[in-house]
């Protein structure tokens, strides 16, 4: 018995490294997002293409929906674009672009040549929307669900990888819910 | 001595200018009262710029931490407590811009831990120190086969 006591300090010693070892591998970029289980915060907001047509949260509401927040000057966003028309054009789900702190002009121009990905795209000209959705660069997608509730945040650009591994299983589930809540 | 009490002032002098010039408000945002001021500043110090990593709302040049930090400079001067504006900001980015983490189920380990160690520390250090001292007061117990064994070489080496 008093044996073991000496062995105490080697267990405290060997759970510290453990717990310290795995903390190598987390990744710091990815921020959890607060946002996860609430609704698309509330908002009024231009639509891109048309400036005297609002957009509300009360619109993106009713389907499970991927919400893309993009702009002209962020280099990944132009990566991931070819991904998300190929996307729209699969129609799985409805996507709504958030142009986030962008241009008008450049913006739609960049849509017109490389193609629109977006069923509706909101005008966030001065980030209050991203400010919100506790957006800190570019792109991030959120998944909303059927009610209006962000269930999932991506920051980063989303490609065949993401999409298939995490992204569509998540969609697929709460479609599912969603099929399942307009049965009963 | 008095060149060395000129250093001396020479130094705290330097020093005084070097902590004024810590201070280095970015924007131009005109505040509506320096009390106002003096608290947006200190809050924005106290928290992390969610992009990157480990600067504070004032150090980072990043266009999120201008944003935000013009959002506390603005909520104070609206006359929103400090409470109300570490909400806003955990509410969006998360507990991650806090440097100073709430006490909370989640962050005990964090708060208690040091001081939890130390106190183990202390407790397994008293315990081994009282042990020693115990076995050490007792002395040496020689049986009197061994004392007769000692005797005997005692005896030889002195004669």
């Amino acid at each position: 018995m008093k044996k073991l006591v000496l062995f105490i300090p080697l267990v405290i010693f060997l759970g510290m490294g453990v717990f310290l070892y795995k903390g190598l591998f987390l990744n710091p970029q990815k921020l959890d997002s607060a946002l996860e289980g609430k609704p698309i915060p509330a908002f009024q907001l231009e639509r891109l293409e048309t400036p005297n047509e609002m957009i509300t949260n009360e619109q993106l509401k009713g389907k499970v929906a991927l919400l893309n927040v993009w702009a002209t000057w962020c280099p990944s966003c132009k990566y991931e674009h070819p991904f998300l028309v190929m996307l729209k054009r699969q129609n799985i789900l409805p996507i709504y672009g958030i142009n986030y702190r962008d241009e008008r002009i450049p913006a739609l121009e960049e849509l017109r040549r490389q193609g629109d990905p977006y069923n509706i795209n909101i005008y966030d000209k001065d980030g209050r929307l991203g400010l919100d959705l506790g957006v800190y660069g570019a792109p991030e997608s959120f998944i909303v669900d059927h009610n209006g509730i962000i269930r999932y945040r991506y920051a980063g650009p989303i490609d065949q990888r993401v999409w298939s591994e995490t992204l569509y299983p998540m969609i697929q589930q709460l479609q599912a819910e969603a099929a399942k809540d307009g049965a009963a | 001595m008095r060149t060395l009490t000129k250093i001396i002032g020479g130094l705290v002098l330097l020093l005084s200018m070097v902590t004024t010039v810590m201070a280095t408000p970015v924007d131009t945002y005109e505040f509506k009262s320096p009390e106002n001021q003096k608290r947006a500043l200190e809050l924005a110090h106290s928290l992390r710029c969610p992009q990157c990593q480990n600067q504070n709302l004032i150090d980072s040049n990043s266009p999120v931490a201008s944003d935000l930090r013009l959002e506390v400079f603005k909520m104070v001067d609206e006359g929103k407590g400090d409470d109300e504006i570490i909400e806003f900001m955990t509410s969006r980015y998360g507990e991650f811009v806090l440097y100073k983490p709430k006490m909370e189920t989640k962050t005990y380990i964090l708060w208690l831990g040091p001081v939890g160690l130390l106190l183990l520390g202390l407790i397994v250090g008293f315990i081994f120190i009282r042990k020693q001292r115990i076995t050490g007061a007792a002395g040496l117990e020689i049986s009197a086969e061994d004392q007769k064994a000692l005797d005997a070489l005692l005896k030889r080496d002195s004669k």
